[in-house]
């Protein structure tokens, strides 16, 4: 009797030990499987690196000259671009608003380069959600983008960005230290890109 | 106590369904909060009746644009791709024929028509598209006998809605391209012009 009795406590420790275990496993799955959310104003951007460009100008554009290639191509952070100020837009070419959105774009992009204020200064990088090399190579040569384009064809920086609709625009303020906050994070057009700028401007004090 | 335990296995279960991933899609804003969010689906679900080499069944649909579209209309003179979607405000779909919307080039190119169909009614077909802006190619509509031309081609899912495929047919109206895509992700848009690539100029 004593024996049954020694057995029967063992298994009910094995499966105590068995959902203990389980539980665990649950509670490492389940932050992968939530989504995050997007970075608010004065918070950091979530920690994601994207691939070196291989454009010249791409490289150049973003101050990425200095960098070596790896065999993997290299790669960097959005706060290591060579700035004080970065727009980074999140889009798809399957977006509608996106695609309607890509002049005004490109308007932006000429103001801070036609700008003493903000050339050299504010960047824009833009992200395709879910578009591989091809499809961003797709938009970029359809609306002739002038700035850097990246893809993130497996949703890897969507979701770190919380799954946000598209557009969505998040501007960061780099400081000297190589530090960086978020300053602006939102869904949708920004409108009229000549306000915009300036709101860039004031809000990241350039 | 045994019993509590026992049930463990079917909480976790019960956590991860509850925990499983929507569709992958970037969602455009074009959309709102308009989107029914399906989860995730069975990646396919019928039995397809067509292969390549098939001469491709001939059907006439009517647009949203009010005209009537024959598969037949095109015979001698275009190559056609039908890209069935699986349903309106839904999205994957929705995240979709946008993107062939800025790319009518790549099918003048290859002296192709696109063509969209979907198993919903013209009136959900209209004020879903509306959203996507002007599109270049007709949007027909699969409703009423309800998704015939999918079920002609065996794309017809078990839940009344069509497969997300991609159905390449010469202009001699052969099959020459088949992609039944796992519902629940987007076609990549380059497997689509390396198979306009292949067709006979």
């Amino acid at each position: 009797m004593r024996g049954v009795g020694i057995v029967k406590g063992e298994t009910a420790m094995k499966r105590i030990l068995v959902a203990c275990l389980a539980l665990v496993a649950l509670l490492a799955v389940v932050p992968s499987l939530q989504a995050a959310a997007p970075p608010g104003p004065g918070q950091q951007m979530p920690d994601f690196e994207l691939p070196l460009p291989k454009d010249g100008a791409d490289r150049n554009y973003l101050g990425l000259t200095g960098r070596l290639f790896s065999f993997g191509g290299g790669s960097f952070r959005v706060a290591e671009t060579k700035a004080q100020a970065v727009i980074f837009q999140v889009f798809s070419m399957y977006c509608p608003h996106c695609q309607k959105d890509a002049p005004n774009m490109n308007t932006l992009y000429n103001l801070i380069e036609g700008s003493q204020r903000a050339r050299g200064k504010v960047k824009i990088i833009g992200v395709g959600a879910g578009n591989n090399p091809y499809e961003v190579g797709v938009f970029k040569k359809k609306y002739q983008v002038p700035f850097p384009l990246f893809p993130d064809g497996d949703f890897i920086i969507h979701k770190k960005l919380g799954d946000v609709r598209t557009p969505y625009f998040i501007v960061i303020r780099i400081m000297p230290d190589g530090s960086h906050r978020v300053v602006y994070s939102k869904l949708g057009s920004f409108g009229d890109p000549a306000r915009f700028l300036d709101d860039v401007l004031t809000m990241t004090g350039i | 106590m045994f019993t509590t335990f026992r049930l463990v296995p079917y909480l976790l279960l019960a956590g991860l369904v509850a925990l499983a991933p929507a569709p992958v899609a970037a969602l455009s804003d074009a959309y709102k909060d308009n989107l029914y969010e399906t989860g995730i689906l069975k990646p396919v679900d019928s039995v397809l009746k067509v292969k390549v080499g098939d001469r491709a069944p001939d059907f006439r649909l009517k647009a949203v644009s009010g005209e009537q579209v024959s598969l037949g209309d095109y015979r001698g003179k275009k190559h056609v791709v039908l890209s069935f979607i699986p349903a309106a405000w839904t999205p994957v779909c929705s995240d979709q024929w946008p993107g062939y919307n800025i790319v009518k080039e790549l099918f003048d190119e290859h002296d192709a028509v696109l063509l969209g169909i979907s198993v919903d009614s013209l009136a959900t077909l209209f004020s879903w598209t509306n959203q996507m802006g002007r599109l270049w190619f007709p949007v027909l509509s699969d409703f009423f006998p309800h998704g015939a031309v999918a079920a002609a081609f065996g794309i017809l899912r078990t839940d009344g809605t069509a497969e997300r495929a991609l159905i390449v047919i010469d202009k001699q109206g052969i099959i020459r391209y088949i992609d039944v895509h796992d519902v629940n992700k987007r076609p990549p848009l380059d497997a689509l012009a390396r198979e306009l690539e292949k067709l006979p100029k």
